[in-house]
């Protein structure tokens, strides 16, 4: 049976939608104790005094920590090694002398009841030493420490002559780009339950995409052995980067466990997400082209302002690296330069969030492109078809490395997708619509943005595949679910190579103590890493199988074929074997027989040490209401080549999910800050999320042109370029509605904002009657 | 995101509502629809000591005509104004606003009496009380009094009404059969509370506009009738033109706040286009 490339639906979702779904929160367990934190309301101070009298003596309160408790606990380091110059700006637990942003948690409260908990955190009382506030990642760096600044690091990245290109360029185009400080969110608030289980482990529920290097990192913070520590993950209500980092909040409550010797919780409310998980994005872009006379871009130079926030997360540097990296995309560019500056602030520390660094630089190239065509008066396709990289030029590298690896676009048609996509938006009807409303006096516009992704990052992933007696197979991997299907693709990779349904097989992930080894989901990895491990495991047991087969249909191995299930000798259907009684034969008993290594069961690494780079086109059609500065999106296109799509449906799930997000950062979402480092968006009142009344339909055109050479299924990962290129295709569109190139030069593209460009812009006679 | 401690009571007649209001003053809020109520008290915003629940009463939630008005009884839900709840152009104003009331669930428990005690400025009720200068009638034990909308709405969340009051029932006058009515709101997105919204009423009598009333939300701390605008278009004949004067008349009318979706000057600039849009609208009906 094949599997693979088939939309089947979702394992996972039975007990999702019966309400049988088992999150961190549904977990209880007897005397458990309600951690609670208290915040920093002040954006930076030195801390004078800390009072728990009070919160002590309210009934139910068991113990209250502050960063005294927990001074002898390291900062939280990164997950890449060595880099030193980024300590220190590692984030203590709980901080002990200065706060650095409003939410930075300075208690913790221990008690019996949710209620006395968050009561009891209400009456902690702390004296502050007001210090000044950075909000600006752009003003001159300001101490951080006694021997470090707010600069906490300059990203580099070059090649090529870019002084001479500049030199040489018929014109040059400069543009200057923003994107506003916006996060994932997902339905599920983070939260942890760590006990104290016989044998002195600690096992810690609520772990999400990287639980076996937490593990560790929680192990070595709290001076326990690897093994003494277990994470364990359940169901997740969306990741997006953000959740399933390694926070304060996950080392407190393991260390709390221990020292208290009780089950601790912590489920993080609505109100402390927003302040406490990780942001993500705000960059100020100053980016420049080289132009010869042709029109084609000799040279791109970029320098960026990263606003980090108050402490360098777990990420350390990979989304300042990734925007420098990822930042010349589908283009040639022959020279390039990019300075990225990573500026410490007084806000909530940022990370990594669904298409890191690249949503940015996607918008800051792409707005450059659509200023590179103004300049030369020409369609912004023109421009682009110019500066693509040619099909036979792949592979293509770049003298760049990206996440530790050297950056070669694997495959790809750059000029056949963008063709695809115009004849594909054309036929789906949006020309016409943008004629017809415009026929009608409509502000409405057309955009278009072209994205390079990147995925399937290594070095490895692993998979083991059990059969037991019954016949039921277990895929053991080291891979990990928010949400985003993993069960399904996995068993379909592995029901494709058994030939057996996806219902017979059980996808293990997240379980630190079944499997050694295991990076997670990230990077869009899953499906590329683990996927490739299962069919490599498969195929191995299928070898095993068909050996053990052999001994019992009295055959020659290789004459044997698994068919729906059983193993038949091919051309005698009749002498058959199920795959149950091929594991029962592999009982230690029986394999002494046949001197076969007992139980039914196979185990695969797939290593690399390239990412894959799956690319394609958003397009979107828009309509701006000029009196207001509103807009609409009226419809969406995304144009994405993944190589090899396992299950179809996933994949466009994926990339509508994407999108959304994507349209949240393009138009909606924006944590604002006062001049003195106070959050102003920080409910859903002013921290504002698409619903599905902003989200247009979403047409997407799935490719297989140019499936990766790096693995066998020549599948690259699918889960973020619906997010990409949004915020460029927006802008590009409402340029195209207001006839004003180079009119959006930030996002979120608020409606006063719009309102002022419009009002600044030379009026055309058709915005003189009412309308 | 937990309430701090409460005391719940839940009366099941009117009379047992007001004498525990009576009794607990400051300490006690009322709990109607609870869609704002509820929020403020998870974020420790609001911390009444004695929660009163009114849902558990009979009778206070029927909207019913008399000769004059529309009464309206203090627990009638948004929902139920979705489709005109009274033929003419009062019943349609009031289904046009009732779709700008949050979003579903919320109009299905929010209440009307709720929204107005409440006097959020944005609220699509406390304009349309506003605009009609509805009457609002307060319960206690000390009797019941009537309370004008002009006078009803004090300034952000702030009201007439005293400790042991309860509202009631309002009263909205029912509009001439020939009314055109006019309700358009911006916002970033659906459901949400409006940046800026606007509301008229216009009487057409030979041609000429004899009476118009304009209101407008989320402008100050309560919502506001627009005399300067009120005053261009009395006596003249509708037209675009006048429109747009009496969107500028509105606009030096209004002195309003600013918070991070809309600065003063661009929310000024709301009313302007608005208040000519709800105009418009109303005469396209």
């Amino acid at each position: 049976m094949r599997l693979l490339g088939r939309s089947i639906p979702r394992v996972e979702d039975p007990p999702l939608i019966t309400g049988r779904g088992r999150f961190v929160a549904d977990i209880t367990m007897a005397g458990e104790l309600h951690m609670r934190i208290v915040r920093s309301p002040v954006a930076h101070a030195r801390i004078t005094h800390i009072d728990v009298e009070a919160a002590l003596e309210l009934p139910g309160v068991v113990a209250i920590w502050t960063g005294r408790d927990t001074a002898e606990i390291p900062p939280i380091d990164f997950r890449q090694e060595g880099l030193t110059d980024l300590y220190p700006y590692r984030q203590p637990i709980l901080a002990e002398r200065e706060v650095r942003y409003v939410g930075e948690p300075l208690a913790a409260v221990f008690a019996r009841d949710p209620y006395a908990a968050e009561d009891a955190a209400d009456l902690v009382f702390v004296d502050f030493d007001e210090l000044d506030v950075v909000v600006d990642p752009r003003a001159d760096p300001a101490p951080f420490d006694e021997d470090s600044d707010t600069e906490a690091a300059l990203v580099n990245v070059s090649y090529g002559d870019v002084e001479a290109a500049f030199a040489a360029a018929h014109r040059r185009v400069t543009v200057e780009v923003s994107v506003g400080r916006h996060t994932g969110v997902p339905m599920e608030t983070r939260g942890a339950l760590a006990v104290r289980e016989h044998h002195g482990r600690i096992v810690m529920y609520g772990a999400a995409k990287v639980p076996h290097y937490n593990r560790q990192a929680i192990a070595l913070m709290l001076g326990l052995g690897i093994d003494d520590v277990v994470l364990r993950e359940g169901h997740v209500g969306g990741g997006f980067g953000v959740r399933g980092e390694l926070y304060p909040e996950d080392v407190l409550v393991c260390l709390a466990a221990l020292r208290l010797n009780a089950p601790v919780k912590w489920i993080e409310d609505r109100k402390e997400h927003l302040v406490a998980t990780n942001h993500s994005r705000d960059q100020v872009h100053v980016i420049e082209a080289a132009v010869d006379a042709d029109g084609f871009i000799t040279a791109v130079r970029d320098e960026f302002w990263l606003d980090q926030g108050a402490y360098v997360r777990s990420h350390a540097a990979t989304v300042p690296n990734l925007t420098a990296a990822m930042l010349p995309g589908p283009y040639v560019i022959p020279a390039y330069e990019c300075r990225g500056h990573i500026r410490l602030t007084n806000k909530t520390p940022a990370g990594t969030y669904r298409a890191p660094g690249r949503y940015e630089g996607t918008f800051a190239r792409e707005r450059l492109l659509d200023a590179v065509a103004a300049e030369l008066g020409e369609d912004p396709i023109v421009t682009r078809r110019r500066n693509l990289i040619a099909h036979e030029d792949m592979p293509f590298a770049r003298p760049i490395r990206a996440l530790g690896t050297e950056m070669e676009y694997d495959s790809g048609d750059y000029p056949s997708i963008l063709e695809k996509t115009l004849a594909y938006v054309d036929d789906k009807g949006l020309c016409a619509e943008l004629d017809e409303r415009r026929a009608s006096e409509e502000w409405v516009g057309l955009g278009f943005a072209f994205f390079v992704e990147k995925s399937g990052l290594g070095p490895y992933e692993g998979a083991r595949i059990d059969v037991d007696d019954d016949g039921g197979i277990r895929v053991v991997t080291g891979a990990a679910s928010m949400g985003q299907g993993v069960e399904t693709a996995i068993a379909q990779v592995c029901g494709d190579v058994l030939d057996v349904s996806v219902d017979g097989i059980r996808v293990v992930h997240g379980q630190t103590d079944e499997i050694d080894y295991g990076l997670g989901a990230f990077a869009s990895r899953v499906t590329v890493m683990t996927g490739t491990a299962t069919q490599m495991a498969a195929r191995a047991l299928l070898v095993k199988a068909r050996e053990a087969a052999a001994h019992l249909l009295e055959a020659d191995p290789a004459d044997i074929g698994m068919v729906a299930g059983n193993l038949e000798v091919v051309g005698a259907p009749e002498r058959r074997v199920s795959l149950a009684e091929v594991a029962r034969s592999l009982d230690p008993s029986g394999a002494k027989r046949t001197g076969m290594v007992p139980t039914l069961s196979a185990e695969a690494w797939f290593t690399t040490e390239h990412m894959t780079y799956p690319y394609g086109v958003h397009a979107a059609l828009v309509r701006v209401d000029e009196w207001t500065g509103g807009v609409e999106i009226l419809r969406y296109v995304v144009a994405y080549d993944i190589g090899k799509a396992v299950n179809p449906m996933l994949v466009r799930g994926q990339i509508v999910g994407g999108a959304a997000q994507g349209l949240g950062g393009a138009l909606l979402e924006e944590f604002v800050y006062s001049d003195d480092g106070q959050p102003l968006a920080t409910s859903f009142m002013d921290y504002l999320l698409p619903t599905v009344t902003e989200m247009p339909p979403v047409d997407v055109l799935l490719l297989e042109d140019a499936p990766t050479p790096l693995n066998p299924m020549g599948v690259k990962g699918a889960g973020e370029g619906g997010t990409t290129a949004f915020g460029a295709a927006v802008a590009a569109a409402i340029d195209d509605a207001l006839d004003a190139p180079g009119a959006v030069t930030r996002l979120p593209v608020s409606p006063e904002r719009l309102r002022k460009v419009i009002c600044n812009i030379q009026r055309s006679p058709r915005e003189k009657g009412e309308r | 995101m937990k309430p701090a401690k409460f005391e719940y009571r839940a009366p099941r007649e009117l009379e047992e509502a007001l004498s525990i209001l009576a009794e607990v003053g400051d300490e006690g809020k009322v709990l109607a629809g609870g869609q704002s109520l509820v929020p403020s008290m998870n974020f420790r915003l609001a911390r009444p000591a004695v929660l009163v629940d009114i849902n558990g009463i009979g009778g206070i939630d029927s909207v019913t005509s008399s000769s004059d008005h529309l009464v309206i009884g203090t627990l009638a839900r948004h929902v139920r104004f979705e489709r005109p709840v009274t033929d003419g152009p009062l019943g349609h104003l009031l289904a046009l606003a009732a779709r700008k009331v949050g979003h579903r669930p919320i109009r299905i428990r929010g209440t009307f009496g709720g929204s107005l005690a409440h006097a959020d400025p944005a609220a699509e009720w406390c304009m349309i009380a506003t605009l009609l200068d509805a009457t609002m009638v307060a319960s206690s034990v000390r009797g019941q009094r009537e309370i004008t909308a002009s006078n009803f709405f004090k300034t952000v969340f702030s009201t007439a009404l005293e400790p042991d009051e309860l509202l009631t029932e309002a009263r909205l006058p029912l509009l001439n059969p020939a009314a055109k009515i006019g309700f358009v709101e911006f916002s970033r997105r659906a459901g949400d509370f409006a940046i800026v919204a606007a509301s008229s009423v216009l009487d057409v009598e030979g041609g000429r506009i004899s009476t118009a009333r304009i209101a407008l939300g989320s402008v100050g701390g309560t919502p506001l009738r627009s005399p300067a605008a009120e005053a261009v278009l009395q006596g003249n004949v509708p037209s675009g033109e006048l429109f747009a004067e009496a969107g500028e008349a509105a606009a030096g009318d209004v002195e309003p706040m600013g918070d991070i979706h809309g600065s003063p000057e661009y929310r000024r600039d709301l009313v302007r286009v608005l208040t000519r849009r709800s105009l418009q609208a109303s005469t396209e009906h």
